[in-house]
């Protein structure tokens, strides 16, 4: 096998992994202080994607197209935590999820009557467009590398943030205790609106950076939600620093998989076997992963102590 | 003196830095009433959690009669006699008061593995559930959904239900805690009934209770044990005076 | 289990009859108006209403928010369409098949998944379903993404000729009653106890002496293997299996079926089949962007109307017997 390809899959898997850590983070942030599960958190990935390939289309801004792209995903996460979230937070797991699996229904469909039932295009930006070479013979595209740059960035600033600094502080008692937090003074009602915001703006992150990458279609954020959601699951529900580890595993596991796997199974099967039973395993990689994981610990591998 | 019928020996538990349960030993004979005392926070619970299989503990062994059950899961302990009840009211609200009953008898009857016969008609869960109900002064509200029994009813059938798996140790945490007078005077009557027939190890806060009804009492405070004794030996340890009762009416 | 006032009781009998009859006189009734389309609309409603029907068992009764019930209908379905492939059409070899795969993707997936509980369970039985998904897409001898054709349907020693829509409608028919009367008895018996404590107190249920595991996984695996039987009345209706089938927006429909129609009650799942469904062909009939009008109609049914079609019709039934 070519190191030199091995190093570039192991590169995508990064890549692939910090953006689901994108998504991840603000599940698993949603989950741990307002104990709801979102399906719709794709929906904001979406949104995010969308905003920005229109953006870009319009303006030819590549910062035009990032400010749109966060601030629509965070903007309609706001807007529907405020309308629907809110009466959410008391009801049990089966209402979030059947709730907001309408608003899936409802987004596509929006995103459908105003972008149209075709894909859009999103495009690299020119100064990103082209090749760095990573190690002599080694070329690697420079987007990619962008955007594990990002996804780290975004990764060290979550982590500053909820460690070293106030509303950290209150997201991490809000998180343990809901009664002290209040208690605290702290507004409890505001507080949950800025922790969701955030959390659509980060998934509208991850889906304006995997426009040109993906295509921008209507359900696009379906796949990677239900990858976000093996990824908490793995981390740990609640734990930032798990869906940071999980991320990577995914990511890595699911990229080399469906790169070596059936070349790997062709050294010791038949070439037509392989080529059936690789696709097929390199599919399923991850969800085995996600069962081992759980067989043996099956609160995650970074349970949150206080749940 | 016979063999006890349970006995804890070096049990440890902890929360994270919290010490919940610190090198307990504690021994009960069969028949004896006792009584655990302690302030709030004293890990009371949380032992009887651990001696249920509910929680693992850390260290130490709990053997029943000659059987060490200490990595035991819940299920087994009840078939081997363990049966609690819980401090926060723990029935099924959605079924009957008899279908509450009925359950319990059906975990112990076997056959759980029935899926044509209707089990609510079935005589051999019904009578016994009926007769448990009557001994607890229920049978009159048999067909009332247990949501809406009143808290003391609610009570009482919590300890029916641990009855209805015929324990040899039956845990009583907390049978009276938010009972009106009436009520809680209604479970010490039931209570002084049911002592000497099984064994009981009762949690307790209300004093008159514990000393009018316990053979020997355990005090625990910050998850150790600090005496163990006679209601009369309790009254006069000083150093559970200072701990616990302080300034109480006990004094 | 719960006491309900005589007037309730009739008139939930009263609703389940209604829906019986109106099912047995559905082709009857399409013939004399001369629109026979609606005996497919009617048996495709009530092949989900048998995929619903399973899924309350284990979600109603037993408490277990399985999102991934659609993978049993793709695994029925698949089971029909791969042995029709090879041109094994014996009906009963289909069926059995059908049974026999989902009851063990049943078993695989409740054992690793019911070792957690609440929105891990959820979330990990949505992942297993789109890794059967993924892994039907894989396939390319069967078709991979574009899905299989069927040539014939299911050939039960030529006693029933499935090709006519009006047999294969009273099949299903047939089938969905005996899932119902199945049901009915499981529900009540010792077995069914036991999981409907599991739903309403586990601790308590662990207490009192019951391995919670193993009927818990033993209920899943009866709602898998049933929902694999409509997995394969699906693919003897459509002659044709795709990936599609088991998408995780099917999972999601399935739920919501229970729920509009109301969950913890038999007849309520086949209701909210008909409903469903018969609202998603007036949508879209409507708009093409009917999905749009759904999404928020979801919505709505969660947060103001819990008790489902089934609830609502019981407590008017209460009120008229009441006035």
């Amino acid at each position: 096998m070519d190191p030199l390809l091995v190093l570039a899959q192991a590169l995508n898997g990064i890549q692939f992994g910090v953006m689901l850590f994108l998504m991840a983070a603000g599940l698993t942030l949603v989950f741990g202080i307002m104990n709801l599960i979102n399906l719709a958190h794709g929906s904001f990935y979406m949104v995010g994607a969308y905003a920005a390939a229109a953006t870009f289309q319009a303006t030819s801004s590549f910062l035009l197209a990032l400010l749109a792209g966060i601030g629509a995903g965070a903007a309609v996460g706001i807007l529907v935590e405020i309308v629907v979230f809110r009466r959410l937070y008391p009801r049990d797991h089966l209402d979030q999820v059947l709730a907001t699996f309408g608003l899936i229904l409802f987004f596509n469909e929006i995103v459908r009557m105003i972008w149209g039932p075709t894909a859009l295009y999103a495009t690299v930006p020119h100064f990103l467009a082209g090749q760095v070479e990573i190690l002599p013979g080694a070329p690697y595209p420079a987007y990619r590398l962008a955007i594990i740059a990002v996804g780290l960035g975004v990764a060290a600033l979550l982590y500053a943030l909820v460690s070293k600094t106030r509303i950290g502080m209150m997201i991490r008692a809000g998180a343990s205790d809901r009664v002290m937090v209040s208690a605290l003074g702290v507004n409890v009602k505001v507080l949950y609106t800025l922790v969701f915001g955030l959390g659509a703006g980060l998934a509208a992150l991850a889906g304006l950076m995997a426009g040109p990458i993906f295509t921008v279609e209507s359900g696009m954020g379906e796949n990677v939600l239900i990858l976000a959601f093996v990824v908490i699951v793995i981390g740990g529900i609640g734990s930032i620093r798990g869906a940071f580890v999980a991320s990577l595993l995914v990511g890595f596991v699911d990229t080399m998989g469906r790169a070596f796997l059936r070349p790997l199974l062709a050294t010791v099967m038949a070439n037509t076997a392989a080529d059936n039973a690789g696709p097929a395993l390199a599919s399923m990689l991850i969800y085995l992963l996600m069962a081992a994981v759980l067989f043996f610990r099956p609160r995650g591998l970074f349970p949150p102590r206080t749940r | 003196m016979a063999e006890p019928l349970l006995s804890v020996t070096g049990l440890c538990r902890h929360f994270g830095g919290v010490v919940a349960t610190d090198n307990v030993s504690l021994t009960i004979a069969e028949g004896e009433l006792h009584a655990i005392i302690g302030p709030n926070g004293a890990g009371k619970t949380t032992l009887v959690a651990q001696l249920m299989g509910e929680l693992r503990p850390h260290r130490g062994t709990i053997r029943l009669g000659d059987r060490d059950v200490t990595t035991m899961p819940s299920y087994r302990r009840s078939r081997r006699g363990i049966a609690r009840s819980f401090q926060i009211t723990s029935i099924f609200p959605e079924f009957t008061a008899r279908d509450n009953i009925a359950l319990a008898v059906q975990a112990h009857a076997g056959h759980n593995f029935r899926f044509w016969r209707a089990a609510r008609t079935d005589p051999a869960l019904r009578k016994p559930a009926c007769a448990i109900l009557d001994s607890v002064g229920l049978g009159h509200r048999a067909d009332v959904p247990a949501a809406t029994l009143a808290h003391g009813e609610q009570r009482l059938l919590e300890i029916a239900i641990a009855l209805a798996a015929r324990p040899r140790l039956l845990l009583l945490d907390e049978p009276m805690a938010g009972m009106a007078p009436e009520d809680a005077a209604r479970m010490v009557r039931f209570l002084s009934q049911l002592k000497g027939k099984i064994t009981l190890l009762l949690i307790e806060h209300d004093m008159d209770a514990v000393f009018a009804l316990a053979d020997r009492i355990t005090v625990m405070v910050y998850g150790s044990v600090i005496a163990s004794g006679t209601p009369g030996q309790i009254r006069a340890n000083a150093e559970v005076r200072k701990a616990y009762l302080g300034e109480d009416e006990l004094a | 289990m719960i006491m309900r006032k005589p007037g309730v009781v009739s008139s939930r009998a009263l609703v389940t009859l209604v829906i019986i009859a109106v099912l047995a006189l559905v082709p009857p009734v399409a013939a004399t108006i001369g629109e026979g389309f609606y005996v497919d609309v009617f048996t495709r409603i009530m092949i989900f209403a048998i995929a619903a029907l399973s899924l309350d068992i284990i979600l109603g009764y037993g408490g277990m928010v399985s999102f991934g019930h659609a993978a049993y209908l793709g695994i029925g379905a698949y089971a029909v369409g791969i042995l029709a492939f090879y041109g094994v059409d014996n009906g009963f070899l289909q069926f059995g098949t059908a049974i026999l795969a989902s009851a063990v993707a049943a078993l695989f997936i409740g054992f690793v998944s019911l070792r957690t509980s609440g929105i891990y369970f959820i979330m990990i039985t949505l992942a297993f379903a789109q890794m059967i998904y993924f892994l039907s897409i894989s396939l390319n001898t069967y078709g991979g993404d574009n899905g299989l054709n069927i040539d014939r349907p299911s050939d039960f020693a030529r006693l029933v000729n499935l090709s006519n829509a009006t047999t294969l409608y009273y099949v299903v028919f047939a089938v969905l009653m005996l899932f119902l009367f199945l049901g009915q008895r499981l529900v009540n018996s010792r077995f069914g106890m036991v999981i409907r404590g599991a739903k309403s107190n586990e601790r308590r249920m662990a207490a009192i002496g019951f391995p919670l595991l193993r009927y818990k996984l033993t209920a899943f695996v009866i709602a898998g293997a049933m929902c694999g039987v409509a997995g394969a009345l699906l693919a003897n209706q459509d002659l044709f299996v795709a990936p599609a089938v088991m998408q995780w927006t099917r999972s999601g429909e399935i739920l919501m079926m229970v729920i509009l129609g109301g969950m913890g009650t038999l007849v309520g799942p086949i209701l909210g089949a008909v409903a469903f469904l018969a609202l998603e062909t007036v949508l879209s009939d409507l708009t093409g962007h009917w999905q749009a009008i759904m999404g928020p109609i979801l919505v709505l049914v969660v947060l103001f109307a819990r008790d489902g079609i089934f609830g609502l019709l019981s407590r008017i039934g209460v009120e008229r017997s009441r006035g």
